[in-house]
């Protein structure tokens, strides 16, 4: 088993599916571990371990049930904080965004602005949407990872919030394109979401001018 | 060498501080406003600083060993904070400029926090958590500001403390009597874990919490259980900044960085990740003057420059929106 990713919160391994889950079939599987920590007592670590593993299985079985690509969940283990899931083996979007041929680039957009507004639909939202957290799969298919600050939540704020989060992603890392592709997600984001997007995309903007998240230019003292 | 004399009056607390350009803190004074009974009042605030804030500025003067002439900066807490209050500190150091004729300097009281932080307690580009009874933030420096990762999205931790021991019938100061509480606490009770994202709700702990003594439970195991949980949240919000930033020190501050409790989840929590923790001298995590002093010398010597009609206070002036010169 090996180690790819150490997070805040869980470490992500890349495993034989064999040896985790049947001796009979091949390929390869993550498995997601919710570390303990020691700063909290037992009884809040065990608990919230046990919550969010169950939480995170079922936000992934719903996207994917709702149109959104999502690794395909093999076993959940509350007890244990445990997710063995699927593995999309592919480029992070993060990596090849800014290198694809236009046209390309542009459904890609659109896709990601349908599976959003197909996630709010459900109820769901992502917490962490940035394009380090989407795989493109060769085959051209697109996957949404990592649910772990995921929730159940229908309110503008929250949905608001995620919009938001991937447009301050799209302008970090892919500043030369970020205009244009945020104005693609939210224009098929509208398409999709249908009655009601309008007022969750001026929340994302609203955000935006918060100042929580973005730079402002102004001098503080002016 | 260039001496500036800092006003804080935000909340409880009227402070006064002097701090020359090397960095050396020549006198930190204050006075504390306590409410009879119940929380902050206001106007009964304004009222004790008003009366004190002539004898903390002399009383810091004298400690200082300087005279009025030897002051060249003024700089205050113009934000944020309760209105009223800040009025009065801020008229203060108005006063104090203009009579002295030497420039004026209203910085913003979090990163105040954050910057005394750096200067005494040997760190220097921490994650902090600003815990106290007014705020609660998660601050990391990030490109010009200091970001706040993650935050109270209804009533600070200090708050939530305060008003559980008074509802349980404490005397003042709530925090400390809660963490002895909390010491013969040995049951842990379920309460609302609150980590929403990146942010914190303390308001469904606090409410519950009361409701759990009310029904009956021992106090002292609620106490334990509402620390536990508050905590827990604070410093998971704490650990995400640190791996998301990868910086490599954790800073506490604010009033609740008293906490012997808190003290150790977060330097255990910085242990696990290679860094190292820091607490800066309470007198210099509670509110205090000294911190408006070094920050404003920071930002005078950076280039800030305030004309007298530009030090209005700003009641609900954010950590993130301060352009950070200094750095």
């Amino acid at each position: 088993m090996e180690m790819i990713k150490k997070g805040a919160e869980a470490d992500l391994y890349l495993a034989e599916f064999s040896s985790l889950l049947h001796p009979g079939r091949r390929g390869k599987v993550i498995l997601k571990l919710r570390v303990s920590k020691k700063y909290r007592i037992q009884e809040i670590d065990n608990w919230l371990r046990r919550y969010r593993t169950s939480l995170e299985a079922k936000l992934m079985i719903d996207a994917k049930r709702a149109g959104v690509p999502t690794p395909t969940i093999l076993e959940v283990d509350p007890d244990g904080a445990k997710i063995v899931m699927s593995f999309s083996e592919g480029e992070q979007l993060k990596n090849v965004l800014d290198r694809l041929p236009v046209r390309r680039r542009r459904l890609i957009c659109r896709k990601i602005g349908r599976y959003i507004a197909r996630l709010h639909l459900a109820g769901i939202v992502h917490g962490d949407l940035t394009t380090s957290n989407m795989i493109l799969e060769r085959s051209g298919r697109l996957v949404l990872i990592d649910f772990g600050l995921g929730c159940y939540d229908t309110s503008v704020e929250a949905r608001g919030v995620d919009l938001h989060l991937l447009r301050r992603a799209l302008e970090s890392v892919h500043f030369k394109i970020a205009g244009e592709a945020y104005r693609l997600v939210v224009d098929e984001y509208r398409n999709t979401f249908g009655r009601g997007a309008g007022e969750i995309i001026r929340r994302a903007e609203e955000i935006s001018k918060r100042g929580r998240y973005v730079a402002k230019e102004e001098r503080a003292w002016r | 060498m260039m001496i500036c004399l800092g006003i804080e009056g935000t909340a409880h607390t009227f402070g006064v501080g002097v701090v020359n350009q090397s960095g050396k803190i020549l006198a930190n004074c204050w006075r504390t406003y306590v409410p009879e009974e119940g929380g902050i009042h206001p106007r009964e605030a304004v009222q004790f600083h008003a009366r004190c804030a002539g004898e903390v500025i002399e009383e810091a003067m004298r400690m200082a060993g300087i005279s009025p002439s030897d002051i060249d900066l003024v700089s205050f807490s113009q934000g944020p904070g309760l209105g009223p209050v800040l009025r009065t500190a801020a008229t203060a150091a108005r006063a104090l400029a203009v009579w002295l004729n030497v420039p004026i300097v209203g910085v913003n009281h979090c990163v105040a926090h954050v910057e005394i932080g750096r200067l005494t307690g040997r760190a220097e580009d921490p994650v902090t958590g600003y815990v106290s009874g007014g705020n609660t933030q998660i601050i990391a420096f990030s490109s010009g500001r200091y970001r706040i990762f993650g935050e109270t999205l209804d009533i600070p931790l200090g708050n939530c403390l305060d008003v559980f021991a008074r509802r349980i019938g404490l005397p003042h100061p709530g925090g400390p009597k809660v963490e002895e509480l909390a010491k013969r606490g040995t049951r842990y009770l379920r309460l609302p874990y609150a980590v929403k994202g990146m942010d914190m709700s303390f308001s469904g702990i606090l409410s519950e919490a009361i409701r759990l003594v009310e029904g009956g439970e021992a106090p002292e195991d609620v106490a334990y259980s509402l620390q536990e949980t508050a905590f827990a949240a604070v410093v998971e919000v704490a650990e995400r900044a640190l791996a998301h930033t990868e910086k490599d020190e954790v800073m506490l501050t604010g009033g609740v960085a008293a906490n012997r409790r808190l003290r150790e989840m977060l330097r255990t929590m910085a242990g696990e990740h290679g860094a190292k923790f820091v607490v800066p001298p309470f007198e210099l995590c509670q509110d205090n003057g000294a911190m408006i002093a070094w920050t404003g010398l920071l930002a005078y010597r950076s280039g800030w420059r305030q004309r007298l009609e530009e030090t209005q206070v700003r009641q609900r002036w954010r950590t993130d929106e301060v352009e950070v010169t200094w750095r």
